[in-house]
């Protein structure tokens, strides 16, 4: 379908992407890659007035380690982090996170402050800041992730905010992550995410809820010693998947505790 | 309300009027006149209308063509040069990597994308680099089979050329 009609702006710093969202009010939306916001204006289920496309922007294209921290530009793309040394050392399960996300096409130009800014349940990254405690950093703030994702499609920013960073903490511990899908380039149906920092272990869930989630009862469950496969079982109090046409909710928790038990073997394995 | 747009397509610099909400895939084939690049699903799942933008590949159904001023788009139209084309497009001839055809050149722009960033794929890496293009007619061993072929050939390989194919086709058939 052919979008609605739209004023567009391509602005040169964030002040003026920031100013351009001010004139053009509630109804515009910031474009960076466009590959979860195109598909949907084209099925007019958003309908922006104005896009304010922030491609041209100065210094939102680097990724830097400092201290115990690694900050993602937010135009930095699926693309970029498949190839990036920094946080293949530094971050390593945003890497193969990013290796499954969509195909080449969408990897070339979708990007990390996309996936942040448009707070999907499905995006991989958005469980993975959530669990990890990072910090999305914009031309306002900076949000705590837990704070960030607050209901369906719906985050904390504000109509003239501009994600401009996410900052993760460095995560070098064992890892894994599983997409459940039936095809390469879907979405998952359901994932799940683990990373151990220092002697803990971190959980996250993509797309079993209307936000991601984090495995709280399963990390405790692990703290207290708990094998994986009885953490796994903990996996239903963390989650709230809704049914849809590929599964009912009932196969989702089920998917979940069967797949974070096998992501928690698969990362202690590795190792 | 249109906007102008500069860009750049298969070398050759253009300016044209545009509304915003036109994607790219439409200006191309519209208003360029550009009607090698396909559209099928729509949806950006099936990769028939990929292009490069400054040489990378990307769905022109997902992109508006005001994000592309400024930036050089290559479709199938611009693989071949004067004359002699692309190995990927003489692949895909020589290996007959198609069906009914109207997947080709969302694959071809695929392929000439995956080939540049890994000149020798195994067999998983190329079904990997082509899980964006769909082929409805399911020719996809065949069109592994160009890739695997096109690989061969622009890593100092020999391929066949279309010459050479029309003229042993031509030739009278020995025995």
């Amino acid at each position: 379908m052919i979008t609605a009609a739209f004023e567009y702006a391509r602005p040169g710093s964030v002040d003026e992407a920031q100013s351009l969202l001010t004139k053009y009010g509630d109804d515009a939306k910031v474009i960076a890659g466009g590959q979860s916001l195109i598909p949907l204006m084209r099925l007019r289920l958003s309908q922006p007035t104005a896009l304010v496309d922030i491609q041209g922007i100065h210094g939102l294209k680097e990724v830097r380690r400092d201290n115990g921290s690694v900050e993602i530009g937010a135009l930095v793309r699926h693309v970029d982090i498949q190839r990036n040394a920094t946080l293949r050392e530094a971050l390593p399960i945003l890497v193969e996170m990013a290796n499954d996300v969509g195909d080449n096409q969408v990897r070339n130009l979708g990007t990390i402050g996309g996936v942040i800014a448009h707070g999907d349940a499905a995006g991989d990254y958005n469980a993975l800041a959530l669990m990890l405690d990072a910090e999305i950093v914009t031309n306002k703030r900076r949000h705590k992730a837990s704070d960030f994702f607050r209901d369906i499609f719906t985050t904390a920013l504000e109509h003239d905010e501009v994600v401009t960073a996410v900052r993760f903490p460095v995560s070098t511990g064992r890892f894994a992550y599983t997409k459940f899908r039936r095809r390469l380039y879907d979405w998952a149906i359901a994932g799940v995410a683990v990373q151990e920092t220092g002697s803990s272990w971190r959980v996250g869930y993509v797309n079993l809820a209307r936000t991601p989630r984090r495995g709280a009862s399963v990390e405790r469950a692990l703290a207290g010693g708990a094998s994986a496969a009885d953490a796994a079982a903990e996996s239903g109090s963390d989650i709230d998947p809704t049914g849809d046409v590929r599964a009912t909710a009932e196969y989702k928790r089920h998917l979940a505790q069967v797949l974070t038990a096998r992501t928690l073997e698969k990362a202690t394995m590795a190792a | 309300m249109t906007q102008s747009v500069s860009l750049t397509i298969n070398g050759r610099p253009r300016e044209d009027h545009v509304e915003p909400r036109l994607l790219l895939v439409h200006y191309l084939r519209e208003v360029a006149g550009l009607t090698g690049t396909h559209i099928a699903c729509d949806t950006s799942q099936c990769g028939a209308c990929t292009v490069l933008i400054d040489g990378e590949a990307v769905k022109s159904c997902s992109v508006f063509t005001v994000q592309a001023a400024g930036k050089d788009v290559t479709t199938i139209e611009g693989l071949a040069q004067e004359g002699t084309l692309h190995p990927v497009q003489q692949a895909f001839w020589n290996e007959h990597g198609l069906q009914c055809g109207f997947c080709t050149p969302g694959f071809i722009m695929a392929a000439a994308y995956l080939l540049k960033q890994n000149p020798s794929p195994t067999d998983a890496e190329i079904e990997r680099g082509l899980e964006g293009n769909l082929c409805r007619c399911t020719g996809y061993e065949n069109i592994k089979k160009a890739v695997r072929s096109a690989s061969q050939a622009m890593n100092g390989g020999t391929a066949e050329t279309s010459a050479n194919l029309v003229g042993s086709a031509a030739a009278p058939v020995e025995g």
